[in-house]
């Protein structure tokens, strides 16, 4: 008997639905039981009956939402399964931010693998995505257009170091995503040598711990208040986006507004965000990684979840794979 | 190349003066020569090579890609040389990124053919930002903030030096400014400014288009042709002669006929020409001449050059720059006349008395050589002659005329003397339907650009083939089988909401009428689609 893949995943309003479990894999609004890919908002939210997640991800949630942000929870380690009504339930790191997983769903002899948010480069916070044979991949498409072609992040960090030395009388403020970004950045400078205290603004620290409690080592950080306008210049500062512009950042020296982003490589984004120094930094996977991805898995059918699913499908068209746009809403808000 | 990009990145978004100063001067502080000099030229656009269309670059990406990802892409990003930098599909086995230095070299020397495979290549070996830098510099798109004076500045901080003393060298300069940066770092003395027969800097034009002149006062502005030669600079000062083209490379020696025709004390500024008994000759005689370092007598002969003179910046020994261009314009008659020289002729002014008039003129010029020129030139009467291209004194009012072949569908009488024949013809391209049938739409209304000759031979074709009347117009037979084709020229293309083919022709006419042009073989409505969105 060939098993439809619609009747082991499909979508659903609330998300990806798995009828035989009665499961949902990173659902957009409450329901009996989730299984959670990672921390990101738009991925895991508040007030699911059972979630089933890495540790690390439940511990980002219970950091974000507080300690009952679930009925019930389920920790799953990498390389570990849960099974119900015969579908078993396992996770493979994605690469995307600390705890980010792929959700692998296998019942009777077919694998769907959901990417949930990944890339395929070289993270000193995270785990390498790990490719898994599946017969469906249900992949993101954030970056799914042929302009997306992250550079190597050691030339973005170096791009941020020259401009510190060029202009030492000033400070550098980078906006990144508090969950993942701003840690990767953290970890990047840290790699390239920059042992000298990072600023960090307070919405980071509750973060910054937690990934320092699962073992990535961050370097000193201290936080911007307190400090005199003129002990900040040549300092590097991360905040969140959204701090760039408030009083928060007033207190730095003439700042060079930087924004680490995926987002970044279309100068018409940069200018119009008023960033000086824009940093192409994400934590998705970009075109080439994307289709590459595809390539390799060599999936017999490819299902797009969010993003610019019209390229991507239109890839997999060109290539022979057989693709369908799932057209899922609420995706895609935090974490570029 | 690198370097340049990054500074041309950090540039374009940087809005604090201090912070462009430190970016410049950190730039040409730390690249060689001649880099630095070339991108100096670069970015005060001092530098003119024969560069590449944007729809050649978008033809070579789309040779290398899907086209519809390459269109969300484009639509995504919104700028061409962005986009293609981007998505950009490298061949692998490509050569080393190439140096600033060699792009201009290259590209001063190569044909547009030559030169997109040069390109081609390039964009093979830059990464995306390299690609970003190159494309901007060759489509002539490099407009990041840092004026001529910023440059300047930027060199001054370097040299440690008063900023006057890089304006009082400047013109005598040239790209890539080798002894500038000798000078300004201690390695050599401070060029010498006074030299006899040296290149002053000229004076540009800025474009300019019809809504833009609405706001000015014609009263203010002397109009004359803009002739489709090179721009050049004659000097004859204390017995040295010499010919330089405008960014002050010397070109004697390939000019030697006119180079003794420059019997006058002074220095011209005018259009290299091939010009026979005072008639010009089309740019590609010119090109004959170009690009060489001689010239033998045959070819002199074959192709003869002069100057039409368009200026005078030094008389005997008085510097002119500072008074009007009316002023200046006098002594230039005057210095034309007494050199008496089949070589060096005048650029006559055009008399016009408002915009519309000359809109009119630059559309539809006179038989002779105004149909050679590339369009009009506007100068303040009053300007005086500044180095560069400085906001608003001098406007380029180039004719861009496009041409495409519609198929005569309507003729209406004309008026005045015109009255008793078909003279506004209206004309139409083919326009595919649901079904895959073609139609004529029109798109434009032509009433010139024709011989009374050819009107008496259109009046009679509409006569013979009227199909309906309504009132003075008349439907002429115009299908796939039969129809008269009419090459149309025109300045450019619009949107329009009014037409059916939703598109609209800037100063359309005939060019030519193509009696030999079988109807179904016109354009198609898909074509000028494409140049409205290359002309955009
Ligand atoms: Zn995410």
């Amino acid at each position: 008997m060939v098993i439809r893949p619609e009747s082991l995943l499909h979508p659903r309003p609330a998300g990806l639905y798995c009828p035989p479990a009665d499961a949902y894999v990173d659902p957009t609004r409450p329901v009996a039981r989730a299984v959670i890919t990672h921390g990101h908002a738009d991925h895991a939210r508040a007030g699911h009956g059972v979630v089933i997640a890495t540790p690390e991800t439940l511990a980002i949630m219970a950091a974000r939402y507080g300690e009952g942000f679930a009925g019930q929870v389920h920790p799953l380690a990498f390389g570990q399964s849960v099974s119900r009504d015969g579908v078993t339930f396992s996770l493979a790191p994605a690469g995307h931010v600390l705890g980010s997983a792929q959700a692998v769903v296998r019942w009777k002899g077919l694998t769907m693998v959901v990417s949930g948010d990944y890339k395929r480069r070289r993270d000193p916070t995270c785990r390498p995505f790990e490719p898994v044979p599946c017969q469906v991949f249900i992949t993101e498409a954030t970056f799914a257009l042929p302009v997306f072609r992250h550079p190597p992040d050691s030339g973005e960090i170096a791009r941020l170091l020259q401009s510190v030395a060029q202009f030492p009388e000033r400070s550098h403020v980078v906006g990144a995503y508090s969950l993942g970004k701003a840690q990767r950045v953290i970890a990047l400078l840290r790699e390239a040598g920059w042992d000298r205290t990072i600023h960090v603004h307070g919405a980071l620290e509750k973060l910054n711990a937690l990934y320092e409690a699962f073992g990535v080592d961050l370097g000193p950080l201290a936080p911007a208040t307190g400090a005199a306008k003129a002990q900040l210049a040549g300092a590097i500062a991360i905040a969140p986006p959204s701090a760039l512009a408030t009083p928060w950042a007033r207190r730095f020296p003439d700042p060079v507004d930087a924004f680490a982003s995926g987002w970044m490589r279309i100068r018409a984004r940069a200018r119009q965000q008023g960033v000086e120094l824009p940093l192409i930094l994400s934590d998705h996977a970009d075109w080439d990684e994307l289709t590459a991805t595809i390539a390799e898995l060599s999936p017999a059918q490819v299902w797009i979840t969010h993003g610019r699913e019209e390229a991507l499908a239109r890839w997999c068209e060109l290539n022979g794979v057989a693709a369908r746009a799932l057209a899922l809403v609420g995706y895609g808000e935090e974490g570029d | 190349m690198r370097a340049f990009a990054h500074l041309l990145d950090r540039l374009s978004l940087t809005a604090s003066r201090n912070a462009k100063l430190t970016l410049a001067r950190d730039y040409l502080s730390g690249t060689p020569d001649p880099d630095r000099g070339w991108a100096l030229a670069a970015l005060t656009g001092a530098l003119t090579f024969r560069g590449a269309k944007p729809a050649a670059i978008r033809a070579a990406v789309e040779a290398r890609m899907d086209g519809a990802l390459f269109a969300w892409s484009y639509d995504y990003v919104g700028d061409l040389a962005e986009t293609v930098a981007l998505v950009w599909p490298a061949r692998p086995g490509a050569n080393r990124p190439p140096a600033l230095s060699e792009v201009v070299d290259a590209l001063t020397h190569a044909t547009r053919p030559q030169a997109q495979a040069l390109i081609d290549g390039w964009l093979d070996a830059l990464d995306a930002d390299g690609r970003w830098a190159l494309l901007k510099l060759v489509t002539g798109g490099l407009r990041v903030g840092l004026s001529a004076r910023l440059a300047k500045q930027a060199l001054a901080d370097l040299g440690g030096v008063p900023v006057s003393e890089v304006e009082e060298v400047w013109h005598v300069l040239a790209a890539p400014y080798g002894d500038l940066f000798a000078w300004l770092e201690g390695r050599a003395a401070r060029p010498d400014a006074s030299a006899p027969g040296r290149f002053r800097p000229v004076m540009l034009a800025q474009a300019i288009d019809e809504a833009e002149l609405t706001r000015l006062d014609p009263a203010d502005y002397a109009a004359e042709w803009k002739w489709d030669g090179i721009r050049v600079q004659a000097v004859s000062e204390r017995g040295q002669r010499r010919l330089y083209s405008r960014t002050g490379d010397l070109i004697s020696g390939a000019f030697p006929d006119v180079v003794a025709a420059l019997d006058f004390e002074g220095v011209i500024d005018g259009e290299l020409l091939i010009l026979r008994q005072g008639v010009v000759a089309p740019f590609g005689d010119l090109q004959q001449r170009l690009n060489r370092k001689t010239a033998d007598a045959k070819l002199m002969a074959k192709y003869p050059a002069g100057i039409r003179a368009y200026d005078l910046l030094l008389e005997g020994e008085t510097d002119l720059r500072t008074l009007s261009f009316a002023e200046r314009r006098v002594r230039l008659e005057a210095v034309i006349a007494a050199a008496g020289s089949a070589r060096l002729d005048l650029s006559p002014l055009q008399s016009f008395t408002g915009w519309d008039d000359l809109a009119r003129l630059r559309a539809d010029p006179p038989p002779g050589d105004p149909r050679a020129a590339e369009g009009l030139m506007l100068k303040r009467r009053d300007s005086a002659y500044l180095a560069g291209r400085p906001r608003g004194p001098w406007f380029k009012w180039k004719r861009e005329a496009r041409r495409v072949d519609a198929v005569l569908m309507y003729a209406q009488r004309g008026h005045g003397k015109r009255s008793s024949f078909y003279s506004d013809f209206t004309f139409g391209v083919w326009r595919e339907d649901a079904e895959g049938r073609r139609h004529l739409t029109p798109v434009g209304k032509a009433y010139f650009g024709f011989t009374d000759e050819e009107l008496t031979q259109l009046d009679a074709f509409v006569k013979a083939n009227t199909v309906e009347r309504f009132g003075p117009v008349r439907s002429v037979r115009a299908d796939r089988d039969f129809g008269l084709v009419l090459e149309v020229a025109f300045e450019g293309l619009q949107r329009s909401t009014r037409h059916k083919s939703g598109l609209a022709m800037r100063f359309p006419r005939i060019s030519r009428i193509r009696w030999d042009k079988p109807a179904r073989e016109a354009d198609e409505l898909t074509t000028l689609e494409r140049l409205l969105e290359t002309m955009g």
